[in-house]
């Protein structure tokens, strides 16, 4: 059952509508009030989400006897970004995951933001994917606050993702849309993977799979679910970051999700109207390459690759 | 004048971007003026200019207080202003939510980081910042609530008001928010434009800078004084907003006085022409800013009024 939201008026002739797809059991299948919501599509050009809502959709009407609880499904909090390939919200270049929790007396996107709060607090969980952006490729992953270790760190364990990044907090990150829910006591799932403006079946495939066993898990599910894989878990000090110290053409070396030993080389950042290689890159630990540049250029200081120590 | 360069990004394909200072007087670092770190701040970098160009003036003059420097500091993001884009010419990020930067970070770190260990030890610092929506305000001292902020200091400024607001999670990545927990005095001042110049509104924001380093002992400057500034914090402000969507046809201007139902607005559909709604000002007050959209979407706030208790 589709439902709007939140509906804003827009100057000519069009509304702005957030809508969810709300899926609920069959008819005295149970009484459980327990509710599963999927987000995305915060940023408008991080798109990997779209798929998941799909396919999560496509896989539960295969096997709809098996719904046991409430599935609430939000393919688009930022409509107009997605439409417009905008990471922000068109018209004011806001990043609307800093927005969070909002204001109903607030602006248009303030008020947005009040209302998405509104619907998804009290959820059972909430899983929020993200897909980094248009310059990172990133393995399936679950970023979570130190302050929400505890409560978060087991639900992720069964998301099917090959990492969990425990990172520090900072007060910059309180405007987020997770970290406004999880304060107010509804446990919620930031997930990372693969890279903007494209989709990654695979990811998706394996996302989904760990969406139905947290399903399970939480009583939202009867069906047969996959056993999810044994992620990596890490807090910020075991990560590294590689960041250009020179403009130009990245060209990277090693693959995505490998490992690498200290002083491999991890690409070169070249200068194509010269023919030199403006610099070149190579590991300064050992560990695993979970996050790889994806988009070419290169300014000083973009960041190149973050190694797993 | 010295003529420092601050910080230096280079690019394959553009000349390097150089963050460039313009130091006057020497001595303590009393005082630094930052202008635009976004690429529409136009009327920003202007601003400096002018002060750029009168403190030179002044400088010959032996005007500059001695044993006092001031650094003016026009534009810390050149690159997108030359690519008429409001955040960083590549990533979109904001160089304001990035402070006090990080020199082994990401690229606009790195700019935030290369201004700020230029800045951090000034004793006043003041800032020429821009909002998010497109709008005029009644020039004034801008503050955050942070237990740091002096605001008789701020009515130094001379300018009709000092407002002062809570402070947000993503406040805390400002260079005003850094430059206070660093002992910078901070002051944000805003004028009625970003992306245009006016030159009115500029000469009025020199004059207030100048009126305040004169106030400090950092220079000699006969000039008008301004105004007795009054303090607004922000919840005491009225805010009226749109319902509807359409063409925003503005009844009312910046520091004009309203009258509890005057019209302050009307929306107008913009196939059929018909007003639509109608604004009217809840309170009696003194509109302190309006949106500038001429279309606007539901639930925009159109004006902020400081209430007043007007029975004239």
């Amino acid at each position: 059952m589709v439902q709007t939201i939140a509906a804003i008026g827009l100057p000519i002739d069009e509304t702005l509508m957030i809508q969810k797809n709300r899926l609920i059991p069959k008819s005295g299948v149970t009484d459980s009030k327990k509710r599963i919501s999927i987000v995305t599509g915060t940023h408008g050009d991080e798109l990997e989400g779209q798929y998941v809502c799909y396919e999560l959709q496509r896989r539960i009407n295969e096997n709809y006897d098996c719904l046991t609880g409430t599935v609430d499904i939000y393919p688009a909090l930022n409509p107009l970004g997605i439409d417009s390939i905008t990471r922000g919200i068109p018209g004011f270049d806001l990043d609307m995951n800093r927005l969070f929790p909002g204001s109903e007396n607030g602006s248009m996107p303030e008020y947005i933001a009040s209302k998405i709060v509104n619907e998804l607090k009290g959820s059972t969980a909430v899983i929020d994917i993200h897909a980094s952006n248009i310059f990172l490729r990133e393995i399936p992953q679950v970023r979570i606050n130190e302050l929400s270790r505890d409560t978060l760190v087991p639900l992720a364990k069964k998301l099917n993702v090959d990492y969990i990044w425990v990172h520090s907090s900072a007060t910059v990150l309180e405007s987020t849309l997770a970290y406004s829910l999880n304060v107010i006591g509804t446990p919620t799932l930031v997930v990372e993977m693969g890279v903007g403006m494209r989709i990654t079946k695979e990811y998706g495939d394996q996302l989904v799979d760990g969406i139905f066993a947290l399903m399970k898990e939480l009583g939202i599910w009867s069906g047969e679910v996959i056993e999810p894989k044994q992620p990596i878990i890490s807090e910020d000090g075991e990560v590294s970051f590689i960041n250009a110290t020179k403009s130009g053409v990245f060209v990277p070396s090693v693959e995505h999700w490998k490992n690498v030993k200290k002083g491999d080389h991890i690409g070169d950042i070249l200068n194509p109207l010269t023919g030199e290689i403006n610099e070149k890159i190579n590991a300064e630990t050992d560990g695993i390459v979970f996050t790889l540049r994806e988009y070419p250029i290169v300014s000083e200081g973009s960041l190149i690759a973050r190694i797993l120590a | 004048m010295e003529e420092k360069t601050l910080f230096e990004l280079s690019s394959v394909y553009r000349k390097n971007m150089r963050i460039k200072g313009y130091i006057f007087g020497n001595g303590e670092h009393s005082a630094c003026i930052v202008g635009a770190t976004r690429g529409n701040e136009v009327q920003q970098v202007y601003i400096c200019s002018r002060l750029v160009n009168i403190l030179e003036q002044l400088e010959r003059k032996g005007k500059i207080c001695s044993g006092k420097s001031i650094m003016v500091v026009p534009s810390v993001n050149s690159y997108s202003m030359n690519i008429g884009k409001r955040f960083w010419s590549t990533d979109n990020t904001d160089i304001n939510r990035m402070f006090p930067g990080y020199d082994l970070g990401e690229t606009t770190q790195r700019i935030a980081d290369g201004l700020f260990r230029n800045v951090n030890d000034y004793k006043y610092g003041i800032q020429f910042a821009s909002f998010y929506m497109q709008g005029s305000f009644i020039p004034h001292v801008r503050m955050m609530k942070t237990g740091l902020e002096d605001i008789e200091l701020a009515k130094d400024f001379g300018l009709p008001y000092v407002f002062r607001r809570d402070v947000r999670p993503y406040d805390t990545t400002t260079l005003n928010y850094n430059w206070q927990i660093w002992e910078t005095k901070a002051f944000s001042v805003y004028t009625d434009a970003t992306d245009t110049i006016n030159t009115d509104t500029a000469a009025e924001a020199v004059n207030a800078v100048l009126s305040f380093l004169k106030k400090q002992g950092i220079i000699e400057y006969n000039c008008h004084e301004g105004y007795i500034s009054k303090l607004i914090e922000g919840h005491e402000l009225v805010n009226v907003k749109t319902g509807t969507a359409g063409f925003f046809i503005r009844r009312a201007e910046v520091n004009s006085r309203v009258n509890q139902g005057d019209l302050l607005a009307e929306i107008v559909d913009p196939y059929s022409g018909r007003t639509i709604d109608k604004i009217l000002s809840p309170v009696n007050g003194i509109v302190f800013f309006h949106a500038a959209q001429p279309v606007i979407y539901a639930h925009t706030p159109l004006y902020r009024i400081i209430p007043t208790d007007d029975l004239i």
